[in-house]
């Protein structure tokens, strides 16, 4: 039983990681139907800018995480009017493929600037374990921040998204880009704005992964990038409760995997989720089928 | 017309090819470099290219070997196996060296030296350990032109597992291992037959694929298993992570690994507070006392200013290795082909070779048969626990 629930606690670690980055996903999908397969190296770069910040700027933990969160929805908005406006118009699989080459330029750069190997994060807290039940059952707080905070800015986006002039625009946008600009929405400042906040929130999960894991590296984005877009389609894209359901789900099933089965089939369970979702509801588990008009 | 043209084109251009490389041998020795500079495992590679640098600055200020210098065309295989193969074939074919040094690791050695075979070139890694580096694995035979100057995995397997069983009195080992690394499975292999053949028991064996992060699941389900001692033959990247996640999920148990182990990344991922209780084998150790190593981190430190690790003496030995059978080869400079011949003759009869890591000499598997030591993690900081001879 103490297993199961330490391998829980293990597995909400990791699903809060994917979650936060799946926000991001699901938002730009659910807004301009495009899959930013770039989101994930934001994810790197935002992990990256907060290490310049502690080790140049001796900024501690949450100043170099607003820096980041800053630094990279300016990214982020850069990115969508340099790589993705010009082919707005364009069928989505052009945009798809800018993705892609967005992702690599990315990657490829910060291993240009920063070097190819791995660097040491620094410990921003200290590190504290809690025992419970005898030790059988250990918590970490940085576990506890990643948990507290991965929270705190989803109930921000959805106060966002619910409550704010920009969130109700970013609703008509995504149900209707043309109807939506007959009403008089900017759509450009819309599309802008989402960017903004998704790029944010994967720097936010960049931060807390290397301040986790104390290890970025240029690649660091790749495979969390994809889990995140597994998560994002398990929960239905473009639905934000969805991304987060999707996230957690991924994370505890990927722990349980490994811990009572091997680790080496965890990507392959996370890949034949994709799969299954995909056949047996496209829409997500939280997706409504939409009928076609005709 | 068209094809005359495009023939003279040809023609020069193979020319050109053809006399570069031969006009530019005359008055230096040309010695390949294929290490991973950058990528996965960049510490290894960088820090032997400056072990092997400096070596070859001072063979090169004593006068070089016979009045020719030795030049070093330097090349990064990018901590990739399928680059380490192109690099290799790159030196040999396009920039005629007489010998190849490198790779670090044992994958990109093995890739390595499928072209150092095809080519007839020479090919010394100073640090992959995996047994089948030097072994064709089809035939059995020992690979002609491959050679390496550090100990195997039997060797290390072999000295990890009756550490764990003789000084630390272990019975129960549970195994964690990268899936995707001939250096990690070679060193289970041989550290799972000696532990079970000396009555230990490999009560859980966990693998985990390459760039992996995570190990609590991992660790989780090892904990349960309650063993006595963790092996873990990874290397840095991932051995860091262990240590620190397995002593914050509360595992106490003593962690062993391999060389790996030896960087200061290991400490700076780990933490030095959970960087206790760790024990690795290594090349050299920096506390050894003997004059010709004490020797060495002093002329590393004038030059670097930082304290060398296995890596930076084991490259440095490979730099004074390969003079030493440049210097014994006769090398005549008649023909490359010839001249790598004479080279790879020379090499297989070094004897008695003495280096900063030991004594090496090169036995009939093209092996180096020299001593390990054991280096213990206390706060973080390496020291030096038993010196072990083959």
């Amino acid at each position: 039983m103490s297993t199961l629930i330490q391998q829980l606690i293990n597995g909400i670690t990791l699903g809060s990681i994917y979650a936060l980055i799946s926000l991001g996903y699901t938002m730009v999908y659910g807004i301009i139907k495009l899959i930013n397969f770039a989101h994930g190296d934001i994810f790197m770069v935002g992990a990256y800018i907060a290490f310049l910040s502690v080790t140049y700027l001796k900024l501690g933990l949450i100043p170099s995480l607003l820096i980041s969160m800053i630094f990279c929805s300016v990214l982020g908005i850069l990115i969508e009017k340099l790589a993705y406006k010009p082919l707005r118009n364009s069928p989505r699989i052009a945009a798809l493929i800018t993705a892609i080459g967005v992702s690599l330029l990315l990657e490829n750069l910060m291993q240009i600037i920063m070097g190819a190997d791995s660097r040491v994060f620094p410990r921003l807290v200290a590190e504290k374990n809690y025992h419970l039940f005898q030790g059988r059952i250990v918590v970490n707080n940085k576990q506890i921040y990643l948990l507290v905070i991965t929270v705190l800015l989803m109930i921000i986006l959805n106060f966002i998204v619910k409550k704010t002039k920009i969130g109700k625009a970013m609703r008509a946008v995504s149900q209707d880009m043309d109807a939506a600009r007959l009403m008089g929405i900017n759509v450009d400042t819309t599309i802008s704005y989402t960017f903004a906040i998704g790029s944010a929130l994967a720097a936010a999960a960049g931060v807390l992964v290397g301040l986790y894991y104390n290890t970025i590296n240029p690649l660091m984005g790749v495979l969390p990038g994809l889990k995140a877009f597994i998560a994002a389609v398990f929960g239905g894209i473009g639905i934000i409760p969805g991304a987060m359901l999707g996230g957690f789900s991924l994370g505890i099933i990927e722990t349980l995997v490994s811990g009572y089965g091997s680790s080496m089939y965890k990507d392959a369970v996370a890949f034949a989720l994709l799969i299954l979702i995909l056949i047996i509801k496209p829409s997500g588990l939280l997706g409504k089928n939409i009928k076609e008009k005709v | 017309m068209k094809r005359v043209l495009v023939s003279v084109v040809l023609l020069i251009f193979i020319l050109s090819i053809l006399t570069v490389p031969f006009a530019s041998s005359k008055n230096v020795i040309k010695i390949g470099v294929d290490l991973e500079l950058s990528g996965a495992v960049a510490q290894y590679g960088q820090k032997e290219l400056d072990g092997i640098k400096l070596a070859i600055d001072e063979i090169n200020k004593k006068g070089g070997i016979n009045g020719k210098k030795i030049e070093l065309v330097v090349m990064d295989n990018k901590s990739d196996k399928t680059e380490a193969q192109n690099v290799a074939y790159k030196l040999a074919v396009r920039q005629n060296v007489l010998a190849i040094l490198g790779p670090a690791t044992s994958g990109a050695t093995k890739s390595a030296s499928m072209a150092a075979t095809k080519y007839k070139v020479p090919l010394i890694s100073p640090s992959a350990t995996d047994d089948s580096v030097t072994i064709d694995e089809r035939t059995n035979r020992v690979k002609s032109y491959v050679f390496r100057t550090c100990f195997n995995d039997s060797f290390q397997g072999n000295v990890m597992a009756n550490f764990a069983i003789k000084t630390l009195k272990a019975k129960k080992a549970a195994i964690i291992y990268d899936a995707t690394s001939d250096y990690s499975k070679g060193l289970l292999k041989n550290f799972k037959a000696v532990f079970e053949k000396s009555g230990g028991k490999v009560i859980a064996e966990e693998a985990f694929g390459k760039g992996e992060q995570d190990f609590s699941s991992i660790l989780t389900k090892i904990r349960d298993k309650k063993p006595d001692v963790i092996f873990a033959p990874v290397y840095y990247d991932e051995a860091g992570l262990i240590i620190k996640q397995a002593r914050e999920l509360g595992i106490k148990v003593p962690i062993l690994g391999g060389d790996g182990f030896d960087d200061p990344k290991v400490v700076e991922k780990a933490g030095k507070e959970n960087a206790n209780n760790v024990f690795f084998s290594a090349h050299y150790s920096s506390q050894d006392t003997d004059k010709k190593v004490q020797n060495f981190i002093k002329k590393y430190k004038t030059k670097y200013n930082q304290e060398p690790n296995a890596f930076a003496a084991l490259g440095y030995d490979l730099g004074y290795f390969i003079a030493d059978a440049l210097k014994r080869a006769n090398l005549k400079f008649d023909s490359v082909t010839k001249d790598r011949e004479r080279l790879k003759i020379a090499i297989e009869n070094t004897k008695n070779f003495v280096g900063v890591t030991g004594v090496i000499n090169i036995n009939k598997m093209h092996n180096a048969e020299k001593s390990a030591v054991i280096i213990e993690l206390k706060d973080g900081i390496q020291m030096f626990k038993q010196k072990l001879n083959p």
